[in-house]
This record gives structure tokens, sequence and C-alpha cells, in this order.
């Protein structure tokens, strides 16, 4: 209701209002006017061409190196030919030109310009990156008749090692329209390059630097008249891995040709001192701007060249996996080392027979002589009696079948079954067969090589399941410390003392004595412990194994594991090796372990060559 | 029944003022966006649609009576607070911010809607507690706490803008009601401080926003780039501007954004200070019409709701002229009904709606 008495002093109310109102817009109007009518001739000046223009300066990106300072990843100048699109007067033209001095058609050239709409329009359009210094001289030259074509200098990423640990370092890539709008994409504008994966991604913002700009005065033509104003880019932070160089090419020399990969880790600190992956990629190709061709082909190779398998591949560990059987079995109590079974080629649980690899069988066996001669029915038996989920309790504990927080994206979790996880997954019951080949690392048991590196170190090192870490230390270019690894204990399994001594002594004899699997891997200087393993990636008939390393499709052929700690009595270092298809794990896989170990001791370091020998597993 | 009356009191002089500035704006949209291809070639269309939808919902609004809203403004807060707690937990971040509710078909921002709903809100209080010699500090309390919460709400997302702007229509609605003198004093000193403080609340690019606008020179590829573009856009448009779709520095794409936020510096430089004087002349007219509206209302609700959604357009007005011409940090305020955007139309809409409702309703007691 209107009260009356409020009358007055609202009429006064609303003119108060009112004029505030045409006080505001008449300040508005005011700089209007100074604006479009006493500045006019000024901003108008500014118009003509923007004469006054910043240009970006790229930041290099921070050098990685290995744990003793060797470069990794560093910078190198590259030499870019680019096209600021207002300063074009002939668009035509000015493309067929740039077209015959680059030997570039002028399609493509057309693309890119047309591309470079998505950039903000103070920043050049590139037309060709990476130019020779020939070729940047003929541009120059040329430059009065080539309006708006700019030559530049920028950082580019180099590789003096090419592929090697390429996996580990990712590659870098434009940013796209989907990573600008997520918030990690503040502060990144349209064509910036970006870390897309492995530690460049991961480390992202510790290798960006700073952008720097420059104030440039610029004719009409859009020629740099003189700098204004410089302020200098900052440089990304140095990171230092853990890697050893030396150890890393030695495991990439030793995997050679073979897909697969290896993993060497330090068992006292969890530091990974190789982490390879092959077949590998050159992330150059990614600095300068990956083909399609060139990307396509990457993609679609059959061995997985952009995978990285030391983390990602999920194999069956096979005959590896019964180090963790044998310490199961011990704490469990099922199984002494001393625990006998007579192996004779098979094992009969119902009415099924699961074979050992030795047809003939390993005759009476115990713990050390199952080990080293990876007998499986001594295996089976203990398995069984075990149980899968007192068997998978001890896996996980040792880091099995969950990821272990590396600092890698997509580390894969692997597979540690138990009849919960069975029944979850397709809804059926565990059966006693399942057991029986999980035992030997086979059905559905799946780990990463990662994984067997940690697995092994555990038991290298008494118990201790470590986090793997490769960054070691991050420093600023003014050498403050901004990142320093310290060893994280993820857990702590008790295998029981005399337990563990008696798998650490038969892991010693798998290497070490005559008949064992992983001679291969024999050092002199070093008493090595190991375990072999071969994991079947086909179910073949057995007739049909027999001939297998003749006839059987590269794609069939069994992969080929060992995973190793040395010295035996200090555990200093634990090295997994997979081998896809590589067929046998003491033949293929062990002598890769050695030249890893070789490099860490310093050893005359010998070429690895497959033994002549077959070494059954 | 529908009464006669209604019609013949429709405010046509409203209705037309708005239509012809939304003209102008999609006009300048057109030009604005002239040069792009693809996915920019749109952008006139889509406004000139949304200007359609804004105005069904504004001619819609006008078929009920406004003051059913007064027993509504309670429910309406309570779930606009409701959704803006919920943007800050299942929302949609763009940018680094987190505004929108996806709704699937639309995009809903809660923290538009709410400026309507505390104009809602404080008009029912204010109308309802009149006080001749101005309100007392504890009379103000609970507006205090229904204003405080949505602004921290809008502050979290974070959208400083906004929450000013929530602030400021707030403001001329308080001071319009009158406060004792006293009071004013005291407030006026809190906000200062509340200023002072709010400082180490800002999210870091908020103050970089602040410190940019200080010096312009810091960043000058980024926040500092627009307002200087801008400033050379405006300023180079002269007495009588380019011409339309003459503008070199808006066609040639120098100036960023200049769709949304920076429409206004498109129509600058083509059109020159000759045409800022017509368009400004319309706004300030639109303004005073609405003052006018909220003076010849029926009843005190009506009075305050015109008020507030005067205010409103108002401050919209103000601080987005301000920032591109550089007066004002760049908080990306749209300008109404110039500036691309549906929500910042339907917002501008509803509120016409609000205040033709209220001024064909003069005569009804």
């Amino acid at each position: 209701m209107k009260n009356e008495t409020d009358v007055p002093d609202l009429t006064r109310r609303f003119l108060l209002l009112s004029l505030v109102a045409v006080v505001i817009f008449l300040l508005l109007l005011l700089r209007l006017w100074y604006l479009q009518v006493i500045q006019a001739e000024r901003f108008q000046i500014l118009s003509e061409r923007n004469r006054i223009r910043y240009m970006p300066i790229a930041a290099p990106r921070g050098p990685i190196f290995d744990r003793d300072g060797q470069l990794l990843v560093d910078n190198r100048p590259a030499f870019g030919v680019s096209v600021m699109r207002q300063d074009i007067d002939d668009r035509e033209r000015l493309l067929a030109q740039l077209s015959l001095l680059l030997d570039v058609d002028s399609e493509t050239l057309e693309a890119r310009l047309k591309a470079g709409r998505r950039f903000p329009f103070y920043r050049p359009v590139p037309m060709a990156d990476d130019v020779s210094r020939d070729l940047l001289e003929r541009v120059q030259e040329n430059s009065l008749d080539l309006p708006g074509v700019l030559v530049d200098v920028h950082p580019m990423r180099s590789y003096p090692h090419a592929d090697v640990a390429a996996h580990l370092f990712g590659y870098l890539g434009e940013i796209t329209e989907r990573e600008l709008a997520q918030p990690a994409g503040k502060g990144y504008r349209s064509g910036d390059v970006i870390g897309k994966s492995g530690l460049e991604q991961t480390l992202e913002p510790f290798l960006r630097g700073i952008e720097g700009q420059r104030l440039v005065e610029v004719d009409v033509l859009g020629k740099e008249l003189r700098v204004l104003k410089i302020q200098d880019p900052v440089p990304g932070n140095k990171v230092y891995l853990t890697l050893r160089q030396d150890v890393q090419l030695a495991a990439e020399r030793a995997l050679g040709e073979h897909a697969g990969a290896v993993v060497a880790m330090d068992v006292r600190s969890g530091e990974i001192l190789a982490m390879a992956s092959r077949p590998s990629f050159n992330p150059a190709l990614f600095a300068r701007g990956i083909s399609g061709s060139e990307w396509l082909e990457l993609l679609q190779n059959p061995r997985h060249p952009l995978q990285n398998k030391a983390i990602k591949g999920q194999y069956p560990p096979a005959s590896t996996f019964k180090i963790v059987t044998a310490l199961a079995a011990l704490r469990a109590g099922v199984a002494t080392p001393n625990t006998r079974v007579d192996c004779y080629g098979s094992f009969t649980l119902g009415n099924r027979q699961f074979r050992c690899w030795k047809r003939t069988g390993h005759g009476v066996t115990d713990l050390r002589k199952a080990m080293r001669e990876s007998c499986d029915v001594w295996f089976y038996k203990v398995g069984l009696d075990l149980g899968i989920d007192r068997l998978a309790e001890m896996a996980r504990e040792m880091g099995m079948g969950e990821a272990l927080g590396f600092a890698l994206a997509g580390e894969k979790e692997g597979l540690m079954p138990t009849r919960a996880w069975k029944r979850k997954r397709f809804n059926a019951p565990w059966y006693d067969g399942e057991t029986v080949i999980a035992a030997i690392g086979q059905g559905y048991v799946l780990s990463t090589p990662l994984q067997l590196a940690v697995m092994t170190a555990s038991v290298a090192n008494g118990g201790q399941v470590l986090r793997p870490q490769v960054v070691k230390r991050i420093e600023g270019w003014d050498g403050q410390v901004l990142h320093e690894a310290r060893p994280e204990v993820l857990k702590t399994v008790d295998f029981g003392a005399s337990n563990l001594a008696a798998v650490q002594r038969s892991l010693e004899a798998a290497v070490n004595d005559p008949q064992a699997t992983g001679r291969a891997s024999r050092l002199d200087e070093f008493k090595v412990a190991g375990k072999t393993g071969t994991a079947q990636v086909v179910r073949l008939r057995d007739d049909d194994r027999d001939r297998a390393s003749r006839v059987t499709p590269y794609r069939h052929r069994d992969h080929a594991l060992f995973v190793a700690y040395a010295p035996a009595d200090a555990p200093q270092i634990a090295v997994a090796v997979v081998v896809e298809h590589g067929q046998s794990g003491g033949g293929t896989a062990a002598p890769v372990a050695r030249a890893v170990l070789e490099a860490y001791f310093g050893l005359n370091v010998s070429a690895p060559e497959a033994p002549a020998g077959h070494f059954g597993d | 029944m529908f009464d006669r009356r209604l019609l013949l009191n429709f405010d046509w002089t409203l209705l037309i003022t708005v239509s012809v500035l939304a003209f102008i704006g999609i006009a300048n949209l057109y030009s604005a966006t002239a040069g792009w291809e693809g996915s920019g070639a749109g952008f006139y269309l889509k406004q000139l649609s949304w200007f359609g939808i804004g105005l069904m919902l504004a001619l819609l609004i006008c078929c009920f009576d406004y003051r059913h809203l007064e027993h509504l403004g309670f429910h309406f807060y309570i779930i606009t607070l409701a959704l803006l707690a919920a943007v800050l937990v299942v929302g949609k971040t763009t940018m680094g911010a987190t505004r929108w509710l996806d709704l699937g078909f639309f995009n809903l921002q809660p923290s538009e809607i709410m400026k309507l709903v505390i104009i809602i809100a404080f008009a029912r209080y204010f109308s309802r507690y009149g006080h001749f010699h101005g309100y007392r500090l504890r009379e103000l309390f609970l507006p205090l706490v229904l204003l405080a919460l949505p602004v921290v709400l809008v502050l979290k997302q974070p959208d400083l803008g906004t929450s000013l702007l929530i602030l400021f229509i707030a403001g001329v609605m308080v001071l319009f009601a009158g406060i004792r003198r006293g009071v004013l004093v005291l407030l006026a000193l809190l906000g200062a401080s509340g200023a002072g403080g709010g400082w180490f609340l800002l999210h870091d690019y908020q103050k970089e926003r602040i410190r940019t606008f200080l010096e312009p020179e810091r960043d000058p590829l980024g926040a500092g780039y627009h307002i200087i573009q801008s400033k050379i856009a405006v300023g180079s448009g002269g007495m009588f501007g380019k011409g339309f779709m003459q503008g070199t520095q808006s066609q040639l794409s120098f100036l960023p954004e200049r769709h949304t936020d920076f429409a206004f510096s498109v129509f600058a430089e083509e059109w020159g200070f000759s045409g800022c004087l017509v368009l400004l002349l319309l706004y300030l007219f639109l303004i005073i019409w609405g003052i006018y509206v909220a003076r010849r209302a029926a009843d005190r609700f009506g009075m305050f709701l015109a008020v507030g959604v005067t205010a409103m357009l108002f401050w919209h007005i103000a601080v987005n002229l301000g920032m591109v011409i550089g007066l004002l940090p760049v908080v990306g305020v749209p300008l109404p009904l110039f500036s691309y955007g549906g929500t910042s139309m339907v917002t501008t809409m509803i509120g016409t709606g609000l205040l033709l409702n209220v001024s064909m309703r003069r005569f009804m007691f």
C-alpha cells in the first residue's frame, strides 16, 4: 500500500536516481569524446597497422638429465618461416613465392595459413619449421618481396640418443582445443606446444618455461623497424632422472630388434635405473611436427611402438611367478623347502592332466630343484594345497595386480585373480584347475614388467615393496631444488626369514647351478639370483609345440621372461625382462638381463647373444 | 477474465526502445562476425532467435500479475541458491571457471537467475517493511544475509563480475529504500575494508586483471591487450566512424572477443562518437524510462521491482562500457541487447518483461 508520507521523499529519490544515471552516462560520453575526438588522430595512426606489436619469444623447455648429469633431452635452435596474416597484401602471389622458396606446394601452404586462423592474430602463422640455413638465407634475401613473411629462431627439443627411452620422455605436440578448455590449459594459447605423453606430460608444469616478449615497432609492410623492449624468456626447470644412461643404453641395445620391455630398479630405493620399451619411436619426429603418414605408421605397427610396454604391457608372468607361489606356500606352511614331489612329467587333478614343461619329468623334486629347473609339477601340487586366495594375497602384498603409482599416466594394474574376482567378472565359481595354472603364472594372472621388477626387488631387499621412482631431482635455473625423490615404502611383506632365505638360495641356484634354466644371466664377478619364465601366447596342441620354434608364426610364439637381482648376497639392482614372442626365458630374456647387469656393474660389456642350446622352461 | 485496461496501458515506449537497441545490436554483431567463416557466420542469426525467445518470455511474463511474484520470491531464492551450490559440486567447467549446469540442451547459469531473484527478494522485503526515517542496521540484517550467501557462492565459481553486479544491484535497492546516515557510513566503511580484505580472497587471475587494468603494459598479450586494442578501435572511430562493416581494427581481427564483451568497440569504431552518442542516449532513455515505470508503479513491491530491474540494466551498461573504453578493469560483463549470448539476452528480456508488467498494471489496485 502506498504510504502517503512517503511521497515527497520518494520524488526526491527518483530524481536522485535519474541524476546519478545521467551523470554516469555523461562521464562515459566524456570519455568517448576524449578517445574519439581529442585522441582520435593518435588512435587512427595506431590503428593504421597497429604499429606497435608484441611478439612472443618461446621459452626453451627444461633439459632432462640422467642421475649423473648426462644430457638425455635437450633443445637446439631451429629456424622457422612464418607469416603475419595482416601484413599480407597479395595472398596468391605470396603463396606462389613461398611455395617456390620452401619447395612446398601452395595448397599445403594455403592450408597452413587457414589453420592459423585459430591462432591469436598477433601470433605469426608457421609455414615451415626447422628449415635449413640455406633456405633461411634465400628467404631473407627476398624479404623485400615477401611482405608479412618472418623468420625466427626458436628452441626445439632434441634427443641425443634418438629413440632411447622415448616412452619415458614422451613427446610434444600442439595443444588441442580440448586441452585448452581444461583447467590445466590455463595460461596456454592456441599454437602452443605441450607435453602429450610420458614425462613431458607429467612434468609439463616444471619443464615449461615462461614465454618472453619483444615489443617492436613495425612499418606498413610488417617489417620490424626497431625493438623497443625485450623481456627474456625463462627456461623450464632442469630435471634429473634416476636413470643411468649406460644402463639404459645397454637395456635398449640388448633388446635390439625384439619387441619387449626392460625395467631395472635399485632395490634399496625404488629408483628406476633403466626403463626400456621396444620397438621405440624417435620423439624428434613429433618435435618438428609429425606427418600424417608417419603418425599412421606408428599407430598401425602391430608391435605398438608408441606403447610403453614397461608399464602398459600386461603379460602372464609365467614361471617368474613361481617366486610368489613358493613364498606363499612356505609362509602358509603347506610346503617346506624340503617338501618333495615326484614329477613324472604331468600332474593329475580329477580327470585332467597338467603337463610339466619337461615331458620326461624331473623325478623327485624339492624347492631348490623345482626353482632351478622350473619344475611345474612341484608348483602345481603346492599351489593346489595353498589355494588361490592365499596365493593372490601374497601376490598383492608384493605389489602385483594393482597400479604402483608410477610417475607416468596409463600405468596398468595387471591382474591377480581370486574367487571373488571370478564371481564378479564371470559370475562363475573358481575351479581347482585354475589354481593349478595360476600357481605357475598362467591362466588369468597378468603383470607388467614394472610389477615384476618391484616384486623381484621385494625379494631382494627382504620384503619392502617400493614405489618405483624415476624423477630424482628437479632444479630451477637458480639451483633451487624444487623436488627431490625420497624412497617410499608402499608395503612391507613378512615372508618369514627362513622362508625368504630358502627362496633366495633357490633363485641363486636357478642361475648358477649346472642344470639351471637361467644360466645365460650368470656373471663371473657377482652372483646373480633370478628366475626364467616362458609365457604361452596361444594354447597349442602338444605336437604343435614341438615344432614351434620353426613353424609357429611370430604372433603365436611364447613370450620370454626373466627376473633377477644382484649381487645375490647384498642386492643392489633388480631387473625384469619381457621379450615378446621371444620363445624362451632362459634363451632370450636372461642374456638381456645379463647385459643390463654388466652395464650396471661396469663389467666388460659383451654383446648379448642367444646361446646355441635351447633352454627349456 | 482478461482486463482490457491491460492492453490499453501496454508500455509500447519501453518495448520499442528495447527492440530498437536489440536490432542495432544484432546489426553490429553481423558486422563484427562478418569475416568469420563456418561457425562465425551464424552468430547474428542465433542472437536474433535469442531475441525472439526473449521477446516471447517478456510477453508471457506480462500475462501474470507481477504481484504473484511477491509470494514466490522466497521459494525462488531457495531454489536458485540450491542451484548455485549445485554448480560448485556438479557444474560444468569452462576455461577454469565453473558457472554452468549442463541440462543437456542448454547450459544453465544460475548466477544470472540470481540477479533477478535478489531483485524480487529485496523488493518483497523492502515493500513490506517500510521506514520513513530509513532503515537501521538490525533491520538490514536479513537482506544482508540474503545477499551474502549468493555473492559468496558466485565468487567461488569464480565469477567476480557477476558477484559484483549482484552487490551493485542490491546496493541501489538498499539505498533507494533508504537507510540512516549512520548506517550508510558504517556500511561504506565495512565495504571499503571488505574490499581491502577481499583482495586476499581474490583468485590470482582476478588480481592480475586488476593489476593489468592499472598497468595494461603488464600483460600486453593477455587482458592488457584487450584494453589496448579496444581503446585503439574506439579511438580510431573518430567523430563519424569508419562506416558499417568498415572497422579496420575489428574487421582485421585485432580486437578479441569482439562479438561478446567487446561488441561495443566494434560499434564505436564503425559509427564514431556520433553513433555512440545516439546509442548512449537510447540506453539512458531506457534507464530513465525504467525509473519512470518505478515511479508510476501501483504499489511498493512493483516500485522496488522496477528499481531493481532498472539497476540491473544500468550496471550492465555502465560496467561494460566503462570496461571497453578503459575506465574499469576487464571483468567480463556483457552489454545488454548488444553482446552475443543467450543467457544475457534472456535475462535482459525477462527484466524487460517485469518492467512491462509493472508498467501496464499501474492503474490496478
